[in-house]
């Protein structure tokens, strides 16, 4: 995973470039119903790893239909790369059905797991923050706090921006989740 | 009744009308050739697993039929990889059956074990590992199914051995039904009318016909287009003889080792209706200035081809063959735009193309290839099957020898698997028995899957096998030529058997032309000799396939001599 370098089309000379460009790249949430079975994630995985396509993140588990899973997965790329990925993707046997998030309004949640250092003088900062950021403290030790957070990347990114200078141990994110709003 | 796996197997091969298996036995697989001896199915025994793959290739595209191999586990079933990947590329319907150790042992590193299924995910339209004897006749029914529909391509199934020896109670499975597998056959009817208005507003259109119109058997409607809207056809690789190669609209091949008239075609048009393509780098070479004056329709089966290399502006999802036949119905329908009057500029000016630069070598004291293939098909009048290795020998014969009816060229267009003639002819002369089958190969090509000639003999296969010999592996030695100053590094093919005393030992016939004079008279006592026949040909050694596009240039920029 992380990011690898991957074909992008240029619409003004009708060609593809192999060349990330962050500037002209879209981020995109794709939802993919599959069938619950063996090896079908190394059908979904191995289709981005054999086209150089790229994964930010990824996440399954089974749906309340248990003949059903649901791949969440983050990439990035310009339009004719993200049309081709949900076009390869469509075409595997296994894969139901696949849908964009980004194309509408929608709600996306990750969580991560933060363990960071706790020395007497830096543990009540790391309460207080833990109380701005409304996340839980899940585990406590001598010398560490583990945290539980749960929100968007944006949050997620500024917790861990705030802890790293007390000293992050190590930390596990579970990458993103996500579902269309639907109309209330 | 209670049946075993193997009985099972074999039952709902014949359900699937499987009537020849090409395969190579193993251990794990014995008790399916055990139930094969009693059943009577016609299996064709090779000498390498890759020549059995190419050979259900080859059997599937001249009968039109799914090709099926049976292999065994490890080392069988790696060997299965080359070719399935040339017919995952070519979009050939296939069924590869290969045993696989018993289901308790899987993972344990067993001998002959490999994880066939991860390694041929990529290579495959679908595979599967079956887990329970009571799954196998669902999940063969369902292989064939997605083998032979949609856009073709190959299935793999892996057989633990424990699986065909289990018993259960065989019932023939109902209808497939797939839930997240419904190809497109019937196009947009919009986008379709938006297609026939273009052509009847083009002033120079151009048709682009591919492997599509083959795989769909939309060869008659393609000619109809063609002929009652005086469109010019121009083809790639894998759809030639889906428009007779005699036609007077006929442009000859696109690409790298296109016709001049069709790449400049390419370059000039206003309208390129291209059906059952994939815009291949060897078809388009610089894709921003392919086609750069042109509307382009794309017509395929398989969405992920369109927008893929060339971005179209009348995209179709749809069986080539209903499509063309529905546009066809269109164009009738509206009153035509054009007339012979008006499309005159454009053929005359095709026909200039032509005649400036034709085809064209010369003959001199030493055998040019391109004569070998221009005499054969004098000689047999077009009217042959014929397959082709990988090479400097595959472009001549796209270029020289002109096709008529689809399928009557079998070659391994998108992988480009060298050693597939051969074993193709193989399947091609067991779907045609009346057939003549040819298969055109290099002195290179011909050696990697040599053995298979042991197959032919052993199946009493009348294979004419023209063998163009210059010593060198031709095609990477042009390319040295031409962008190495000539350094033949690693090209030069020394101690080559005599292909003579070779077809001797394999009980075949052999024969050697060394001079232009000889071709004809080798070409019909070969021809005309009852078994296989290897018919050699010692060709001009740097001989250069022209017109030569360099790769990553714009098609129109050719090298001519």
């Amino acid at each position: 995973m992380g990011s690898q370098s991957f074909a992008i089309f240029d619409p003004d000379r009708r060609f593809y470039r192999k060349r990330p460009n962050f500037m002209t790249d879209n981020r995109c949430v794709l939802s993919i119903l599959v069938d619950n079975q063996p090896a079908v994630l190394a059908r979904v995985v191995g289709l981005f790893g054999g086209r150089g396509y790229n994964i930010e993140s990824l996440c399954v588990a089974e749906t309340i239909d248990p003949l059903v899973s649901r791949i969440t997965l983050v990439t990035r790329g310009a339009d004719a790369i993200l049309e081709q990925i949900k076009k390869q993707l469509n075409k595997l046997i296994n894969v139901i059905k696949v849908h964009t998030l980004t194309d509408a309004e929608f709600v996306d949640r990750e969580m991560a797991l933060v363990k960071v250092h706790a020395k007497p003088h830096s543990r009540a900062e790391i309460l207080r923050i833990v109380d701005i950021f409304r996340c839980k403290v899940v585990d406590v030790g001598l010398d560490h706090y583990t945290i539980e957070v749960t929100g968007d990347q944006g949050k997620l990114n500024a917790i861990t921006s705030l802890l790293k200078p007390i000293g992050i141990k190590e930390i596990a994110r579970t990458g993103v989740i996500a579902l269309f709003r639907d109309p209330k | 009744m209670e049946l075993t796996g193997a009985q099972i197997l074999l039952k709902s091969l014949q359900a699937e009308e499987v009537d020849t298996l090409f395969g190579y036995p193993g251990a794990v697989i014995v008790d399916v050739y055990d139930e094969m001896e009693k059943t009577g199915l016609h299996h064709v025994l090779v000498r390498h697993e890759q020549g059995a793959v190419h050979a259900a290739d080859g059997y599937a595209r001249a009968s039109g039929k799914v090709g099926v191999c049976l292999v065994t586990s490890g080392p069988g079933a790696t060997n299965t990889v080359t070719g399935l990947a040339a017919a995952y590329m070519d979009s050939i319907p296939l069924v590869i059956l290969s045993g696989q150790v018993p289901t308790h042992l899987i993972g344990n590193d067993a001998f002959q074990e490999v994880d066939i299924v991860g390694i041929t995910r990529p290579c495959t339209k679908h595979n599967y590992l079956v887990p329970r004897v009571e799954d196998l006749a669902g999940i063969i029914k369902e292989a064939f199914h997605i083998a032979r529909t949609g856009r073709p391509g190959p299935v793999l199934i892996d057989l633990p051995k424990n699986v065909l020896a289990d018993k259960a109670l065989y019932t023939p499975p109902g209808p497939v039904q797939l839930r997240s597998y419904n190809p497109t056959y019937h196009p947009n009817s919009k986008q379709l009318k938006k297609v026939a208005r273009l052509i009847q507003e083009a002033r120079q259109p151009v048709i682009l016909s591919g492997g599509g119109i083959i795989l769909s058997r939309a060869s008659e409607p393609l000619r109809q287009l063609a002929r009652s809207a005086q469109i010019p056809v121009t083809s790639t690789l894998m759809g030639l003889g889906a428009f007779p190669g005699s036609d007077p609209l006929w442009l000859g091949m696109l690409g790298m080792h296109g016709t001049y008239r069709a790449n400049m075609v390419t370059g000039a048009c206003d309208l390129m209706i291209a059906v059952g393509v994939r815009f291949d780098d060897r078809v388009t070479g610089r894709t921003d200035t392919f086609a750069s004056q042109a509307q382009i329709v794309h017509i395929d089966i398989d969405p992920t081809s369109i927008h893929k290399n060339v971005h179209v502006s009348t995209p179709v999802v749809g069986d080539c063959n209903i499509s063309l036949i529905l546009l066809n119905r269109m164009l009738r329908d509206m009153a035509p735009e054009y007339t012979p009057e008006s499309r005159r500029q454009w053929l005359e000016q095709i026909d200039a193309w032509k005649r400036t630069n034709p085809m064209a070598y010369t003959q001199a004291e030493v055998i040019k290839p391109q004569f070998v293939i221009e005499k054969l098909y004098e000689v047999t009048q077009g009217d042959a099957v014929i397959t082709t290795d990988v090479g400097q020998h595959q472009m001549f014969t796209a270029q020289y020898y002109p096709f008529d009816q689809p399928n009557q060229l079998i070659t391994s267009g998108g992988l480009g698997a060298m050693g597939f003639g051969l074993p193709a002819a193989i399947g091609a002369q067991t779907a045609l028995p009346d057939k003549r089958v040819i298969n055109i190969a290099g002195d290179g090509s011909i050696q990697m899957n040599i053995q298979e000639l042991s197959t032919a003999m052993q199946a009493c296969l009348p294979i004419k096998v023209v063998i163009l010999n210059n010593g060198f592996l031709g095609m990477v030695r042009q390319f040295q030529e031409l962008f190495c100053e000539k350094r033949y590094a690693g090209t030069r093919l020394e101690h080559t058997p005599d292909f003579v005393k070779l077809a001797e030992a394999y009980g075949a016939v052999g024969l050697r032309a060394a001079k232009p004079e000889e071709v004809e008279p080798v070409l019909r006592e070969g021809l005309s000799a009852p078994g296989l026949v290897i018919m050699e040909f010692m060709v001009e050694k740097e001989e250069c396939v022209y017109p030569m596009v360099p790769a990553g240039e714009p098609v129109t920029s050719m090298l001519l001599a």
